[in-house]
């Protein structure tokens, strides 16, 4: 009988643990509970997958109003496949958080950042698991907000106004997408994403709905930071505790990127998104640009939290550059990328976040002569930059091989050169922190002895970087999931 | 001359929008910039209540002898936005009031010369 | 046992060998035991491998499937069979001499080094077994981490400097041409696995597949034709042992077995010669002969000399694989084991000269001969056996790289092989013949310079004798080589 609730399930679970975290105000109950919650999150998101590879589309109405009056969650490959990643990263950075927050968050509102935590987890996940286009808003927005918060508990003050500009940024972001679903609602009278699919061909040619796709675009785009929209990102990453840059990272911008997925293909339809709208090179540009402006700033940057940052905006650009294929192997691309960097950035920024612990700060000085005091750390650091490069057995080679080979399937070969060209600079800036970890001498003032990082902060990290390897060897579960989700996205729509 | 007129609400809401997102741009004040977010977010919910409107119909509750009603379900939605807009204001509110306590000023500028932070 | 168990336990070998050496770090014997030991199981199990496989036998292995229609796969053929042979052995052999040479070197961090040397030769393995190009491409990027730690081990900044250069070099080519020619050919052939007479054949016009040829020429940097060469000096920064095996042995002799391997399997010998971008290629291979020797000359410091040295005969063997003839394939591969096992004794007797004496540069060695008989005698030897006289074995391979030109109708470059047996004679045979003959500067009789550690001269010694028994001993090679050109009887 739960079976049947399993796709609200996902979403109540964490929504009411928030205020049992807040009202027991005890950290250790709190984070336990929140521990739970997304543990059986997890659960939840693997029974889904699991169900919607077995039966096809779960369709769910909620409180029993049927569709397309009533609101209605719709689970299928792309958005089982979401759930798992995020419920999974979120899993493994609590384990992470028990010890991390401790360090970075006042003891006092230690019970409202897992509230919060649990709400933000909420929202993501309600936005993967809803198929109405309002129901995403709102969860867009309790989201959004909570994220404004967890970043603004930092006890630096620069997180305050990182918060502040996201907050803007994203509120703005998400009143264009309410715009679009605004006058999309307009042109077909219904809200529901499968109605608005089946109407939709009908009343494209219409101005108005291309406005709609234009503010959708536009909308999304800011929350994936898409280049020229990411200006939010590399503050809120960098000024933020670690464990909110390690759930934010890998999680946020994959939501968002789905719910561009989501509509896209989806509900405007590969024909009308790409054929009529020019944007498949409007994509490739800013794809192009996310690439190597997030790729070359990245290489000169001393705070490494703001190092991942601007690497992910040039990741992001791979999965945009995918999209921008809209073809089977282009879209497997951008779908396995969306998995593949979530381990790869929860990853990298969870070792980061030991060093943190550590040391207070994450800058190149710190780094320095890191690789004998915190040797499984920085060797944590180390791996998670080789996927993160693109060597063979880990996942990011994988994402690469489907790129290149989307583009060559095109024909479009400087694509092709342009993806591995990117992948070098990437190279680059990976090297100049495993350089400072093991080869130069810490500085004077830092060679107090404080040794390696908690064993309940290391195993996280590292059950994230051994899964780095495993997917990368053993990738059926990611491969498949993602070429069945790619076909259903292009199969639906024309 | 009829688009002008006859689409009067959306001159409104694109004025607004248009209105909101200088003031968010422009305006150093951190406060003041939340009051262009929410001009902004008001030319929204005006767009989408007075597309609800039917000429000719009623208010959305049912009454004996009234056949032709507007439709309710903007104003549903837009109930929901304005209380999605009443916590993002509130929150926004609050991130200022820190701020203020960390850089004894709600200044762009001012805070900017402090440690470049926007 | 059987083939595929054989093929198995040749594999894991190395890795099993690394993570027990790595456990074992607190005791020195320990680990330098296990390495000896794994060296050798390593060694065996290939030998057991190796009439099945003159017998035309396939042992199969699949590792792990990485994306649909393509795995990790491993198998054995005769060119395999030769370079994993050639590696294993000449592992056993480094194993001894590194244990003499680290040990009077007082060198630190031995765990580090002895685990990554393991892991580099598990990464060899992988690619001497591998069944298709995914494969070998996976094993040829982990020999390059694998060996990054060993290039760098002393960590002082010339090693950190000469590190970005080596891994620079090594990386870009391969992710920004090999990988993409990796694609690229499989989106042309439909696959990756290793098919007699090429699988590339009718997918694509002449032109583009002679671009797909230059971009492997190109992207296999290993095999360090010019301009991609300069990280094979930078390298030389590691300590000897490392230099010997891993840059005399295994990582340059992957990248040419590599390059070996796309000519015979995925393009094959007739469409290499058909191709218009072979010749151009040739070229590129020839002026890398001449132009190392020519550097190598200029070198002082005897490990530079060395390197330029080696980048020189790697040419010769990229030239005769380039010949697309019998003989020039032949010659190519028979050059692999005979510089092999040349390159390793002058890198071993440089080695000792300078954990012995301090000694780098060659214009230091005048008179070294009569305080270090031994070691400069095998240096001779080897010297024979790149040069190309008897009785080394080296002779063999250039004999038949000649014959290759002169099949393929390449005059030219028969005049630049002989050109660079010149000038290798200038670069080498001068070392030992100033360091017997010429008289000694006066701080070296006072210093009372001895002859090398014992295992050293174990390790010299046997690789010396190896070259003079490659000379005797040559025809189960032959047959060997034989059966990779189309005529011989493979399978």
């Amino acid at each position: 009988m739960i079976t049947q609730h399993l796709p609200v399930l996902q979403v109540i679970v964490p929504l009411l643990t928030a205020p049992l975290c807040l009202l027991a105000q005890n950290r250790r109950f709190a984070w336990g509970a929140s521990l739970a919650a997304s543990g059986t999150a997890f659960l939840i998101a693997a029974l889904l997958l699991a169900q919607t590879l077995e039966q096809g589309i779960i369709s769910y109405e909620l409180g029993g109003w049927s569709t397309p009056w009533g609101i209605e969650y719709r689970v299928d490959t792309v958005n089982a496949f979401v759930l798992l990643i995020v419920t999974a990263i979120s899993s493994a950075v609590l384990v992470f958080a028990q010890r991390s927050v401790t360090r970075e968050i006042l003891s006092t509102r230690i019970p409202v950042f897992y509230a919060v935590y649990m709400l933000c987890l909420a929202g993501l996940l309600g936005i993967a698991v809803t198929g109405d286009v309002f129901n995403l808003f709102v969860f867009m927005e309790i989201s959004a907000l909570s994220s404004y918060t967890l970043i603004a508990l930092s006890e630096q003050r620069r997180a305050l106004t990182a918060a502040y500009q996201y907050l803007f940024m994203g509120t703005i972001g998400a009143t264009f997408i309410l715009i679009g679903i605004g006058l999309l609602y307009m042109m077909t009278g219904t809200l529901n994403m499968h109605d608005l699919s089946q109407r939709l061909p009908a009343v494209t040619a219409t101005r108005t709905v291309e406005t709609a796709f234009a503010f959708l675009t536009v909308g999304i785009s800011i929350k994936i930071a898409l280049v020229p929209l990411h200006l939010w990102l590399p503050n809120a990453y960098a000024y933020a505790p670690s464990v909110v840059s390690a759930f934010i990272a890998a999680t946020a911008t994959k939501v968002a990127f789905y719910v561009l997925l989501r509509f896209l293909f989806t509900i405007f339809g590969v024909s009308f998104a790409f054929k009529t709208m020019p944007l498949n090179l409007i994509f490739i540009v800013l794809a192009l640009a996310a690439m190597f402006a997030g790729s070359i700033a990245a290489i000169f940057q001393d705070n490494i939290k703001r190092l991942l940052a601007y690497s992910s905006i040039a990741q992001i650009g791979y999965m945009i550059l995918g999209i921008s294929f809209a073809s089977v192997t282009g879209l497997t691309a951008a779908i396995l990328h969306l998995f593949n960097h979530a381990l790869m950035k929860g990853a990298l920024f969870l070792a980061l976040g030991c060093v943190v612990y550590r040391l207070g700060m994450a800058n190149m000085k710190q780094m320095r002569g890191l690789g004998r005091r915190m040797p499984w750390t920085m060797a944590a650091f180390a791996l998670g930059g080789l996927s993160l490069i693109g060597v063979p057995l880990t996942v990011g080679f994988i994402s690469k091989w489907y790129l290149v080979a989307g583009a060559l399937e095109r024909g479009w070969w400087p694509l092709a050169v342009a993806v591995l060209v990117a992948s070098l600079l990437s190279l680059v800036y990976v090297w100049r922190v495993i350089e400072a970890a093991y080869f130069q001498a810490p500085l004077p003032a830092h060679n107090d002895e404080t040794g390696e990082a908690p064993l309940s902060m290391l195993l996280p990290t590292w059950a994230l970087i051994l899964a780095n390897f495993y997917f990368g060897i053993d990738t059926s579960l990611t491969v498949g999931v993602a070429s069945s989700a790619a076909q259903q996205l292009l199969g639906v729509s024309e | 001359m009829s688009v002008l007129i006859g689409h009067y609400n959306y001159w409104i809401v694109i004025f607004l929008m248009m209105a909101g997102l200088y003031v968010v741009i422009a305006q150093g004040n951190l406060v003041k910039k939340i009051v262009g977010l929410n001009i902004f977010q008001a030319s929204v919910f005006i767009l989408f209540i007075s597309m609800g409107k039917i000429e000719g119909g009623t208010a959305p509750i049912v009454k004996e002898g009234m056949s032709l009603y507007s439709n309710p379900l903007p104003h549903v939605l837009i109930l929901t936005a304005i209380v999605v807009g009443v916590a993002t204001t509130a929150l926004a509110l609050a991130l200022v009031v820190r701020i203020n306590e960390a850089y004894r000023s709600v200044e762009e500028d001012e805070i900017h010369e402090q440690d470049q932070s926007f | 046992m059987s083939a595929s168990t054989a093929l198995s336990l040749a594999f894991w070998t190395p890795l099993a060998g690394a993570l027990l050496i790595a456990l074992n770090g607190r005791y020195p014997a320990v680990r330098e035991a296990l390495t000896l030991i794994t060296a050798s199981l390593l060694f065996a199990s290939l030998v057991t491998l190796a009439p099945a496989v003159f017998n035309g036998a396939h042992p199969d292995l699949t590792l792990a499937t990485l994306l649909p229609g393509l795995s990790l796969h491993l198998t054995l053929e005769p060119l395999g069979l030769m370079f994993a042979l050639l590696a294993s052995l000449l592992w056993i052999v480094t194993s001894v001499y590194s244990i003499g040479y680290m040990r009077a070197g007082n060198e630190t961090r031995l765990t580090r080094f002895y685990t990554c040397f393991a892991l580099s030769l598990w990464a060899t393995m992988g690619m001497a077994l591998a069944g298709n190009l995914l494969t070998l491409f996976a094993f040829y990027e982990l020999l390059t981490l694998c060996t990054y730690p060993l290039v760098t081990h002393s960590g002082s900044e010339q090693a950190r400097n000469s590190g970005r250069l080596y891994l620079g070099l090594l990386l870009a080519p391969s992710i920004g041409l090999l990988l993409f020619a990796l694609i690229w050919t499989w989106q042309l052939a439909g696959t990756l696995d290793f098919v007699d007479g090429g699988s590339l054949r009718g997918t694509a016009s002449a032109t583009l597949l002679g671009m797909l040829f230059v971009l492997y020429a190109f992207g296999i940097s290993k095999a360090a034709l010019m301009p991609l060469h300069r990280w094979l000096p930078a390298a030389m920064v590691a300590p000897t042992p490392v230099s010997a095996l891993l840059h005399a042995v295994a990582v340059v002799k992957g990248g040419v077995f590599f390059i070996l391997k796309v000519t015979l399997y995925v393009f094959g010998i007739d469409l290499v010669a058909e191709l218009q971008t072979t010749q151009w290629l040739l070229y590129v291979a020839a002026a890398t002969i001449l132009l190392a020797s020519l550097v190598a000359l200029s070198q002082d410091n005897l490990k530079a000399r060395l390197a330029y040295s080696t980048i020189s005969q790697l040419g010769y063997i990229v030239l005769g694989t380039f010949l697309a003839t019998s003989s020039g394939v032949i010659g190519g591969t028979l050059h692999m084991i005979m510089h092999a096992f040349g390159k390793i004794t002058l890198f071993f007797c440089a080695g000792a000269i300078l954990v012995t004496t301090g000694k780098t540069a060659v214009s230091e060695m005048h008179g070294l001969g009569r305080h270090m008989p031994f070691t400069m005698s095998a240096f001779f030897i080897g010297s024979l056996s790149i040069i190309g006289l008897p009785p080394a074995g080296g002779i063999w391979s250039k004999w038949f790289l000649m014959l290759g030109t002169l099949e393929a109708g390449q005059q030219a470059l028969l005049a630049v092989l002989m050109a660079s047996s010149l000038l290798s004679a200038f670069y080498l045979l001068t070392i030992p013949l100033r360091g017997f003959f010429y008289p000694s500067p006066t701080d070296m009789a006072g210093a009372g310079v001895r002859e090398a550690p014992p295992a050293c001269l174990l390790a010299v010694g046997a690789t010396a004798l190896g070259c003079v028994g490659l000379f005797f001993y040559a025809d189960s090679l032959y047959t060997l080589a034989r059966l990779l050109v189309p005529g011989g009887s493979h399978g």
